[in-house]
């Protein structure tokens, strides 16, 4: 039976569960890299912070295949899995683990 | 993925044979500043990385896709290396 303990590493949670669902994120910049595996070629690299509901900032920075055109300093929507991100970048088999899937325009929280 | 420093290489003798040939570095996780960040790690390397070198790399059963269809028993792969990043506040 999956468990938790068969989902790729994500991020650790505050009670070291994982998290691999859909996640807010503000990008806080860009990376270049010439050598890179294939399935990056035409790729571009952002670095994103998970940020709360309130937007402070949430565990560690990572880097995410971009697929929607996102820019440094927009909050975006990101997955933090395997599967679900190699489809946002259009290749299957492509070894990622998070990619930007949305630009957010708006978080509308009531209560 | 993750940005991370390559600080070191991994020699082993018996091991898994679908390991063989595989090239293992311990990295040193950076957050976007460039700083150490969380535990060290060993990742298999799939682009040609060395001591040194700045990479990125992808957590998870995904660090083995660069090897297929060998089946690579393994958590964490390098898949770029890094020329240089920039970060806006």
């Amino acid at each position: 039976m999956a468990g938790p303990q068969d989902r790729p590493a994500g991020l650790k949670t505050e009670d070291g569960g994982l998290e691999t669902e859909l996640q807010l994120a503000r990008v806080v910049g860009t990376v270049v890299a010439t050598q890179k595996h294939e399935a990056f070629r035409g790729a571009k690299l952002l670095l994103v912070q998970p940020v709360g509901l309130d937007d402070t900032p949430r565990g560690t920075a990572l880097l995410a295949v971009d697929s929607v055109g996102a820019g440094v300093h927009e909050k975006v929507l990101i997955v933090m899995e395997g599967r679900a991100a190699g489809e946002a970048l259009g290749r299957k088999g492509a070894p990622v683990d998070a990619a930007i899937v949305g630009i957010v325009d708006s978080v509308d929280v009531q209560e | 993925m993750q940005i991370a420093r390559v600080i070191g290489d991994v020699v082993t003798t018996m091991k898994d044979e679908n390991l063989s040939g595989i090239k293992l570095l311990v990295l040193q996780p950076l957050d976007p500043d460039g700083n150490a960040s969380g535990r060290t790690l060993v990742a298999v390397d799939a682009v040609g990385a060395g001591v040194g070198e700045t990479v990125f790399f992808v957590r998870g059963k995904e660090a083995s896709f660069p090897f297929h269809p060998t089946e690579v028993p393994t958590d964490a792969g390098i898949v770029g290396i890094v020329d240089h990043w920039h970060v806006e506040r």
